[in-house]
């Protein structure tokens, strides 16, 4: 499914789980895999970096001991960058494993606090508040508590602006679950 | 430009096959140029020559040589001690020529104006944290956080790469330890910078 929020679009595209290649099987759970492809150019060390985070993140939620032996490959195709794309990406992954019916602990859900100049935070920054904001911070935050899955920081900020972030954040949390509900209620109520 | 570079070559575990870096050193990699940009360790205009025409490129090659967990920490002291170390040439531009001069007999020491370290935690299931995992605590873990600090208790960046979830209580935690660990450290690193400083 292709998730947008403003104008950073992503596609997100999940295959699994299915058989795995012998070298990259797992005994006892599901090998995940996550390929995040560029809208221009090759993909570099960014997005290794990008796709090692998001893997995890997934890694700790879809219930792998269920399905051993097997592979699921999760790939995002970033159709439009405008700000916080880290976290499109997330939501968008999640939004797929549930599409695909995977069997997972809890949902997650990614959210970006800008810190702007006169200490303003602002959630979801676009392109340009990112860049004038002091620092960046994203995290992944899980539905059943609330907790922190992931966390990523661009910029330096002083640990009292991070909680306060972090507080924010899981306050919008609850925002994009609703969504999520809304936006599945409306595609199994139509069949 | 500062240039990170981290290598994990085979010598340093049985783990790491040789061929094309893989995802691991490139995710170390990635991070490292964060902290340096996070942390405004270097600025970019101290490596500046000639505004509009030349600067010093450095890069800065991280070879593990023996790997039992926490890479990331490990990379970051070391970065930090290098560049401590570095001395620029002076280059003085020939005005006919338009070339450039280096003049190796005169070295400026490189300005390293914060110096971020880090520290990583793995989580096990949301009841333990460990400090500085070795590799095998690293296998059994769940999740590792990674947090880097600068001189005035501020954060450069916290990474947490997935994992089992925390709750803010315990990344408030992680962060405490962090700060007070970064005081042991610096004083560490002052230590061993002015025992190799030429006489």
């Amino acid at each position: 499914p292709s998730l947008s929020a403003g104008d950073t679009s992503v596609l997100a595209g999940l295959y699994g789980p299915a058989e795995a290649k012998l070298s990259k099987e797992l005994p006892d759970r599901a090998a995940l895999e996550v390929l995040l492809r560029p809208k221009v150019g090759l993909p570099g060390v960014l997005e290794r970096s990008r796709e090692q985070q998001l893997r995890q993140t997934c890694e700790a939620v879809v219930l792998g001991v269920l399905h051993p032996r097997t592979a699921v490959t999760l790939v995002l195709q970033v159709l439009s960058d405008a700000g916080s794309l880290l976290s499109c990406c997330l939501n968008a992954a999640c939004m797929g494993l549930l599409d695909a019916g995977l069997p997972l602990s809890s949902l997650f859900c990614g959210v970006t606090c800008a810190l702007g100049p006169d200490d303003a935070i602002a959630l979801d920054p676009t392109a340009r508040q990112e860049q004038e904001a002091r620092a960046v911070l994203t995290f992944a935050i899980d539905s059943s508590e609330r907790k922190v899955l992931m966390a990523t920081t661009k910029g330096s900020c002083s640990v009292e602006e991070m909680q306060q972030c972090l507080v924010t954040a899981q306050r919008a949390a609850d925002t994009i679950f609703q969504f999520y509900r809304d936006s599945l209620h409306r595609r199994y109520s139509k069949s | 430009y500062l240039v990170p570079n981290v290598e994990l070559p085979s010598l340093c575990s049985e783990r790491f096959r040789s061929g094309p870096p893989g995802e691991e050193a490139q995710a170390a990699s990635q991070f490292i140029a964060d902290v340096i940009e996070n942390s405004q360790m270097i600025v970019k205009e101290d490596l500046c020559i000639t505004n509009g025409k030349l600067a010093w490129v450095l890069y800065c090659d991280i070879i593990c040589l023996d790997y039992d967990g926490n890479l990331l920490d490990a990379s970051v002291f070391a970065l930090l001690a290098a560049l401590k170390n570095v001395q620029l040439p002076s280059v003085i531009i020939n005005e006919e020529t338009g070339l450039s001069e280096v003049n190796l007999k005169q070295k400026t020491p490189l300005a390293v104006r914060k110096h971020p370290v880090a520290t990583s935690f793995a989580i096990f299931d949301d009841t333990l944290l460990i400090v500085d995992p070795t590799a095998e605590e690293e296998d059994f873990a769940t999740g590792t956080v990674t947090i880097v600090t600068d001189e005035e208790g501020r954060l450069c960046s916290v990474h947490k790469p997935g994992g089992s979830p925390l709750t803010g209580a315990k990344l408030q935690d992680c962060i405490t330890r962090a700060i007070t660990r970064h005081k042991e450290v610096k004083k560490l690193i002052d230590k061993v910078i002015k025992s190799i400083m030429p006489k």
